[in-house]
């Protein structure tokens, strides 16, 4: 928890994909996904660019350098995506390990 | 972000609604493996006449089904019946869906569950198990389960679901019998850490609704119900507990009918054991020929069949739906609902104040209120299935009592 509302602690932390939830692809509707319990939430292409690096050894640091390296011309994404990691959280989609 | 958490249906429907399409895709494929189960529960979701349908559809028939509605988008996978377990062929349905890349839910009575096969179904890569329970205690459960030993085999089983690191769904099925103890059946699903928690309303079609007057709770126990879900949501939410608690109310209690399945052949496609397709598990019920997948492709099912294309659109709906300015939200209401209670699939649902049948609902309401029976309940087995089937139950409700088990 803490490490979802102290910025300098959460570009260090690593976030997992919690249990719940499975990351994947889903052609028919061209985009990432969700999936837990018979439900499923259809991310747009941002927040599905950011879980896809979501994987229990990267740090928020290293995600923003990852995102920011894949997509040169976007400029300073960290605030996006760290605003993304916080509803994330909120949603209990990731946990900090 | 563009979409957050949050139940199933309204999600995938308003992704549906996005689709610039005529209708939707499947997104969700629920595969009702069989129709046999230990079990007799009085408001059971399968057919009066289950006993009468043809065989079960055979493993590869199965897999062939999944890779078709896989293709065609569907992503959540329901392993149901019947007793899904009942199959011994169930790890290899699983593993086959999960290799496809679906979300795998195996919805259960527990019953016929053990330790090794929960193992056995995480190695095949099962997602997901739903248990569900009658009553939060042993004596209304095992009455309304109709066996001795479901309860504490239920117990025993979701401990073990949960021991074993899957996310764990508990339904409970709520009626006059057992709603009065939700705060009872609301610690017990924290005790044994569910994830979700389905506190769901007895909905009255098929079995439940020749049950319904000893099934359908008065409305002050429905208020009471939620507004003791409502604390503990509070409670819980105070206590960091992240388990979801969501409450199903009836329609006999609304004022509006419900979107039946978030549109007729949106989301939601149902395969039933001989290989009917249904939007809707409750559909075949309908006076329509639905088609099967032993005879036709999913696609021509889905985009073709008259079955599915019967309630598309609103070129079907009567007055006072018609020229409703409030057709788009509730499409009408259920058509099983609006057939059971009218004999007319086309009329409004009658649970809309609006309907000309709403008198019905209210009815039910009022009876509510009275003392009914309990050895009346019609128990969901073969013996009552065939019975009921022979004697054609709303048409003759003399005969009927001759399918009453006690």
């Amino acid at each position: 928890m803490n490490a979802a509302t102290n910025q300098p602690d959460i570009l260090k932390a690593v976030p997992a994909l919690e249990r719940m939830f499975r990351f994947q692809w889903e052609e028919a509707q061209h985009a990432y996904v969700l999936l837990y319990p018979e439900g499923m939430v259809k991310l747009n292409d941002s927040a599905g660019e950011i879980l896809a690096l979501v994987d229990g050894t990267r740090s928020v640091a290293e995600i923003c350098a990852a995102l920011e390296q894949k997509f040169p011309n976007a400029g300073d994404l960290s605030r996006d995506i760290l605003e993304f990691m916080e509803v994330a959280h909120e949603q209990r989609w990731i946990h900090y390990g | 972000m563009s979409s957050v958490g949050s139940t199933t249906a309204s999600t995938l429907a308003k992704e549906a609604a996005r689709e610039k399409k005529a209708h939707g895709q499947p997104l969700w494929l629920l595969a009702e493996l069989t129709y046999k189960c230990p079990l007799q529960c009085p408001y059971c979701s399968n057919p009066l006449d289950f006993a009468q349908t043809g065989e079960e559809l055979s493993t590869d028939q199965w897999i062939d089904v999944f890779r078709q509605a896989r293709k065609m988008g569907a992503a959540q996978l329901g392993f149901s019946g019947g007793e899904p377990l009942v199959r011994r062929d169930l790890e290899q349905l699983i593993a086959e869906a999960r290799n496809l890349g679906y979300y795998t839910n195996l919805i259960t009575s527990g019953i016929g569950l053990n330790a090794q096969r929960i193992a056995a179904f995480r190695e095949a890569g099962l997602d997901h198990i739903q248990v569900s329970f009658q009553a939060a205690d042993e004596e209304v459960n095992n009455m309304l389960a109709g066996s001795k030993k479901a309860f504490a085999q239920k117990l025993a089983m979701a401990r073990e679901v949960k021991a074993q690191g899957y996310p764990m769904v508990l339904n409970f099925v709520t009626h006059k019998h057992n709603i009065d103890r939700i705060d009872r059946i609301i610690e017990l699903c924290v005790e044994l850490e569910a994830d979700y928690v389905e506190l769901a309303t007895c909905q009255y079609y098929g079995w439940a609704y020749e049950n319904r007057e000893q099934l359908l709770p008065t409305q002050a126990q429905l208020e009471r119900a939620e507004r003791i879900t409502n604390e503990y949501r509070a409670k819980l939410a105070e206590q960091g507990n992240p388990i979801k608690l969501i409450f199903v109310t009836p329609d006999y209690y609304e004022e509006r009918p419900k979107k039946c399945m978030n549109g007729w052949g949106e989301i939601f496609l149902t395969v039933t054991p001989d290989g009917t397709a249904l939007p809707c598990h409750s559909a075949r019920m309908l006076p329509i020929e639905f088609p099967n997948v032993k005879e036709q492709t999913l696609e021509q099912i889905w985009n073709e069949s008259n079955g599915f294309n019967h309630f598309r659109g609103d070129e079907w709906m009567k007055e006072p739906c018609r020229s409703c300015d409030e057709k788009e939200n509730d499409h009408g209401g259920c058509r099983c609902q609006a057939y059971l209670m009218t004999g007319d699939m086309n009329a409004a649902d009658p649970v809309c104040a609006k309907s000309p049948d709403h008198q019905k609902i209210l009815d039910a309401r009022a009876s509510s209120e009275l003392d009914h029976n309990e050895e009346q309940i019609l128990f969901r087995n073969e013996r009552n299935s065939r019975l009921n089937t022979r004697f054609n139950t709303r048409e003759h409700d003399d005969e009927r009592v001759f399918a009453r088990s006690s």
